[in-house]
């Protein structure tokens, strides 16, 4: 079975460029659209760059402004200055 | 001495300064003085140093946060209330998902916010207290923010009048209370397995995320408001909670049957509770999202999947009886809803029988059970409405010792035979419906032989007198008002008035 990781965020402002970083730096992300919400599933592993919403939003931004706009997730965090990852263990 | 000093410290440094080192060794009490509970339930911790939190979330951090979402939310809710939001929803038939929720769902988020105040006390690491507490804070913030959100639909409508005293005394709503009572009567290591891992991680999603999308869809911009606001802190809880099974499983290998055991017990309790989560979604959502199936498809068999293959690594098997709670996907929203259109009288909210459409999408998302199975049964009840012969159940139903629900759950794999478990205690029969919740008896029978059952009380004298009249008014529930159809109901009146005034404006 693929395992699959996930990420839900809010269907807003703040984090529609999340959710573009996310769709560009990780190939073969699969994007699922419900009302208010926008699913990401990708297998294995999936990463948000805080460099990548930088040059999206033209601010500082901070991996853990994504607790605004989080909604659920599926796999084990790893969290840092630069990035917020998901994944499943090797 | 040089002058070039850091800027800033890194995230992982900030954390450690601001959660470790923070605890003490006790000098004139003993450890396990200070910490009573950390060792009855047999659980073997040999250093909580090994304690990882996956999100770094500092105190400070923390209040910025929470107080961004708390300022977002409320301009959200001051605008749905400012502008008559409650206009704007789908159908008023929407509104009666919202009464279960304020009187089955918010009280648990109090009673979350206990249970983790008091695991946040009791376990001995300092790591797992810091976030337990913030977790206690959270469920906190959401009880508060909900019942502010739902506050405005009491000035229009019917059944949250009283959600509260109902929360401890209506027959339904024993089963979502002694969900959490059970929990928070466990030890502290339970506790966080059973809300933490099995409730958190496994099972919440499906009440948060697809209805509380649904919410959206229907026009609700308050509940979505709140939902989303709260499942922004509970992506912080399911880390948690994955965190400490984890945690558990790597400190001693013995700790494994006892987490098994938990898993098993608390995947089982979730299931059932959520029942009434499955008959929103799939007949109280005027528009709807995803069935009850679809929801459990992804946030279980694919998203638990994953979960548990990455925790066979401990020997940790997925919870026993999930091949027959996802084969009851495919009946439970159905039954449940049967028993409540059935008990209509009984409830705080209203029933109604789908229309043809929506038993149209019922059979597109059940092809293999409700044509079979449910549509007959309410064709049948509405060809007995149009005869002027409403079918009203008035027998007090047996209810199952431990999830508390009426017995009118079927055989797996036989739909048309009510299941029907027993257990002998001290020579007293005890009932269940099912084997996951007679496992659960016989693992404890001392505790559920204890249960507050809503019909017994009522059959002992209890709750209010004899008859169903007498109970229902020592619930506090508006009779005529809160209760029976939605079909002529003071809700439906007043909806039917703000619609045709709204025609009337459209010319």
């Amino acid at each position: 079975m693929p395992r699959i990781v996930s990420i839900t965020l809010q269907n807003t402002d703040a984090a529609r460029p999340i959710i573009e970083a996310i769709t560009e730096d990780n190939p073969g992300a699969v994007v699922h659209s419900f009302p208010g919400i926008v699913k990401i599933d990708r297998e294995g592993s999936l990463t948000v760059h805080r460099a990548s919403v930088e040059s999206r939003i033209g601010r500082d931004w901070d991996p853990q402004e994504l607790h605004l706009s989080i909604v659920s997730m599926a796999g084990n965090v790893d969290e840092d200055d630069d990035y917020f990852g998901l994944a499943w263990a090797h | 001495m040089t002058m070039v000093a850091k800027a800033k410290l890194g995230l992982k440094q900030r954390y450690a300064l601001l959660t470790r080192g923070l605890d003490w060794e006790p000098s004139y009490q003993s450890k396990s003085a200070v910490y009573p509970y950390a060792e009855f339930e047999g659980i073997k911790i040999h250093d909580w140093s090994k304690w990882e939190d996956p999100f770094r979330l500092t105190m400070d951090a923390y209040w910025k946060y929470q107080a961004e979402k708390e300022r977002k939310l409320y301009a959200v809710l001051d605008s749905f209330a400012q502008n008559n939001g409650q206009m704007g929803l789908s159908d008023v038939r929407y509104i009666n998902a919202i009464k279960l929720f304020l009187t089955g769902v918010s009280p648990l988020e109090y009673q979350a916010h206990r249970g983790f105040a008091h695991v946040g006390r009791h376990i001995p690491g300092v790591g797992p207290r810091v976030a337990a507490q913030m977790q206690s804070l959270d469920e906190l913030r959401h009880v508060q923010t909900q019942i502010h959100t739902l506050s405005h639909y009491n000035k229009f409508f019917d059944g949250f009048h009283e959600w509260q005293h109902m929360h401890d005394r209506v027959w339904y709503l024993s089963v979502p209370k002694s969900f959490f009572d059970d929990a928070r009567t466990a030890g502290p290591f339970e506790y966080f397995i059973a809300i933490g891992f099995a409730f958190e991680y496994v099972l919440t999603n499906l009440l948060f995320v697809p209805f509380m999308s649904g919410a959206a869809y229907n026009g609700d911009l308050a509940t979505v408001t709140f939902g989303f606001s709260a499942q922004s802190d509970e992506s912080r809880h399911m880390t948690l909670g994955i965190e400490v099974i984890k945690f558990l499983l790597e400190q001693d290998p013995d700790n494994l049957p006892i987490v098994q055991k938990w898993v098993d017990k608390w995947f089982w309790r979730g299931h059932r509770v959520l029942g009434l989560v499955a008959m929103m979604m799939d007949y109280m959502l005027p528009k709807k999202i995803m069935s009850w199936r679809e929801a459990w498809d992804i946030y279980f068999t694919e998203a638990g999947g994953s979960l548990f293959e990455d925790l066979a690594r401990y020997g940790l098997k997925v919870p026993k009886y999930a091949d027959v709670a996802t084969a009851e996907a495919d009946h439970l929203s159905h039954q449940n809803w049967s028993t409540f259109y059935q008990y209509t009288q009984a409830a705080a909210f209203h029933t109604w029988l789908p229309t043809p459409q929506e038993m149209d999408w019922l059979s597109e998302k059940y092809p293999t059970t409700f044509d079979k199975h449910y549509r007959p049964r309410y064709e049948m009840w509405a060809e007995m409405e149009k005869e002027g012969k409403r079918f009203y159940n008035n027998a007090l139903p047996q209810l199952c010792t431990v999830c508390q629900i009426p017995m009118v759950y079927t055989e797996p794999g036989d739909p048309g035979t009510i299941a029907f478990r027993t257990s002998q205690h001290k020579g007293e029969t005890y009932h269940c419906c099912s084997d996951g919740c007679k496992d659960i008896f016989d693992g404890e029978p001392e505790k559920y032989s204890q249960s507050w059952l809503p019909v017994h009380q009522i059959f002992q004298g209890n709750c209010g007198g004899a008859s169903v009249e007498d109970v229902l008014k020592w619930y506090r529930m508006n009779l005529g008002a809160d209760n029976l159809d939605q079909a002529g109901s003071p809700d439906q009146k007043l909806w039917n008035e703000w619609m045709a005034a709204r025609q009337r404006v459209a010319g």
